[in-house]
């Protein structure tokens, strides 16, 4: 057997890649929460239950409608996203100009009502979503073995923040977004309709989220509380990789998903609270997070 | 002169920034091609008289028409595509951008808008600078990008705000012959300035301000007729 360090190979690799694995969903998840602070100046509290609904939502699709995964992973986070703008429409845009607690109050309040919802109509034990056909086995690297669906999420993922970073920092309309962070007042006078980017912005972080509720369903089970057991995590990601910061959201969360799983293997007993002594770390000496702009 | 022929035409303007009143019935008029200067000292209220022009302050009332449109109740983008831009006094270049972003950032609204080698004829530091960040750019450059990107746009109304304000007197010459270029290709502005030697070298006519009022108007030819009384109104 290959060992390194002492350890087994299959297990270092192994938690390596269960790292990966989470931290694909860390980079998801909070790249759509700093595009939503960015944008909103909102920290989005709702952005697990969103996952779940995401998750739930594929789940539903495939057990009463026999829409399958790849069908589900385009749907799903318009469908999610959809209700995001709805939710923008309805109360995000009337305390745009309040505190930022007052955004996080109610974007926590609408967590916990639908996740109450979803506990109360299918219970909290999880539901279980096949693997889709096409991406089940796996595949022997010799040092390791690989599930070719956990292959796919690392993939894919990264396909997707980087497609979402070239897109706000590369385009034109990212231009406009990155500008409407800065100077709102300034960039709707150049005729620019800021308010309905607000709103489509709200939407598509959702989308982000659902996207990744889709992407965990045949991983972790779906169950009502999927999300907050992740989103806290998150939160510390976000906190780490700097309010705000784009490549400091898709950094830290696949960083700190392998430095999770590392410790798993090195140190378990410090495996779940790692990533806080990390943040608490990073907030002491670059409050900004390690991405984050001093203003 | 008869309403008609103003391009814009202000009509007891009043604004509020929450409780405190700062335009109390402000009226003038700007015809098309002519280069007005707000004067007056500050804090009068000559920034919130171009802000409630195009539509930054939320409270306000009264009655701006341009090119015999009602805008009072517009939004700021509505506004801008009616023909009018801004370029604020603190510039407003946006530091996530460079400065080709900066540059594109506002859109094409209306036909007739400078061209990209047009602009970059009229301010030559911008074209070597393109892929700098925009809040590198010195002070004088960063004033010359934030007129040249309201350029592009159509609009016919150009509303500056202080663009001398802290700059060497090499480069407030460079920016007076601008706004004359500007002025030559049918380009209306609408100027606040603090610097009266430099907007005498450029209006055609000026607007005095007190208290969120118009107090008085002149032409430039009036000018040493009234330099008695400007000074009275400046404290200069």
């Amino acid at each position: 057997m290959v060992e390194i360090f002492g350890i087994p190979s299959y297990a270092l690799f192994g938690q390596l890649l269960i790292g990966l694995i989470n931290g694909s969903f860390y980079a998801l998840l909070s790249l759509g929460l700093a595009v939503i602070f960015g944008m909103l100046n909102i920290i989005n509290f709702t952005h697990g239950a969103q996952y779940m609904m995401g998750a739930f939502a594929a789940y539903l699709m495939l057990q009463y409608l026999g829409v399958d995964y790849w069908i589900a992973l385009v749907v799903v986070p318009i469908l999610i996203g959809a209700t995001g703008i709805l939710i923008e429409r309805l109360f995000l845009q009337h305390i745009r100009k309040l505190d930022h607690l007052y955004g996080l109050i109610l974007t926590f309040g609408l967590a916990l009502i639908i996740e109450g919802l979803f506990r109360n109509q299918f219970g909290s034990s999880g539901k279980p979503y096949q693997i889709p056909a096409l991406l089940q086995g796996g595949r022997n690297l010799g040092f390791m073995f690989l599930p070719n669906y956990r292959a796919w999420v690392i993939a894919f993922s990264l396909v997707v923040c980087f497609a979402t970073w070239f897109a706000i920092e590369r385009t034109r309309l990212g231009s406009y977004l990155r500008a409407a962070t800065e100077n709102p007042a300034l960039v709707r006078a150049f005729g620019i309709n800021v308010p309905r980017m607000v709103t489509l912005t709200y939407g598509f972080g959702v989308g982000l989220a659902a996207l990744a509720g889709v992407m965990a369903a045949p991983i972790y089970n779906v169950s009502p509380q999927m999300g907050s057991d992740l989103i806290i995590v998150v939160f510390a990601v976000v906190v780490i990789g700097g309010m705000g910061s784009i490549l400091g959201a898709i950094v830290t969360g696949f960083a700190l998903g392998v430095i999770e799983g590392l410790t798993k293997v090195f140190f378990p007993e410090a495996s779940s609270t790692v990533i806080f002594v990390i943040m608490a770390i990073v907030l002491l000496i670059r409050p900004a997070g390690l991405f984050g702009r001093t203003v | 002169m008869a309403e008609t022929s103003a391009l814009l035409a202000v009509t007891d303007l009043q604004a509020w920034y929450g409780e405190s009143h700062i335009l109390h019935g402000a009226s003038f008029e700007v015809r098309a091609g002519e280069v007005v200067t707000l004067l007056g000292r500050n804090g009068v209220g000559k920034t919130t008289t171009l802000k409630s022009i195009m539509g930054m302050v939320e409270q306000r009332a009264g009655s701006v028409r341009f090119d015999g449109r009602e805008l009072i109740r517009l939004s700021s983008d509505a506004i801008a595509r009616a023909g009018i831009a801004i370029c604020p006094e603190e510039r407003g270049i946006f530091s996530s951008l460079d400065v080709r972003e900066n540059l594109l950032l506002p859109p094409q609204l209306l036909p007739g808008g400078l061209d990209l080698d047009h602009i970059f004829e009229l301010f030559p530091n911008l074209r070597e600078r393109q892929a700098s960040q925009g809040t590198k750019l010195s002070g004088g450059e960063q004033q010359m990008l934030a007129i040249a990107r309201i350029l592009r746009t159509g609009a016919r109304l150009l509303l500056l705000d202080e663009p001398t304000e802290g700059l060497a007197p090499v480069i407030i010459q460079q920016i007076g012959r601008t706004i004359g270029a500007l002025k030559a290709q049918g380009f209306t502005i609408l100027l606040v300035e603090q610097n009266f030697n430099f907007a005498a070298t450029i209006a055609d006519r000026y607007y005095v301000m007190e208290h969120g009022r118009i107090v008085d108007h002149f032409p430039t030819a009036a000018l040493a007729a009234n330099m008695g009384k400007l000074h009275e109104y400046l404290g200069v």
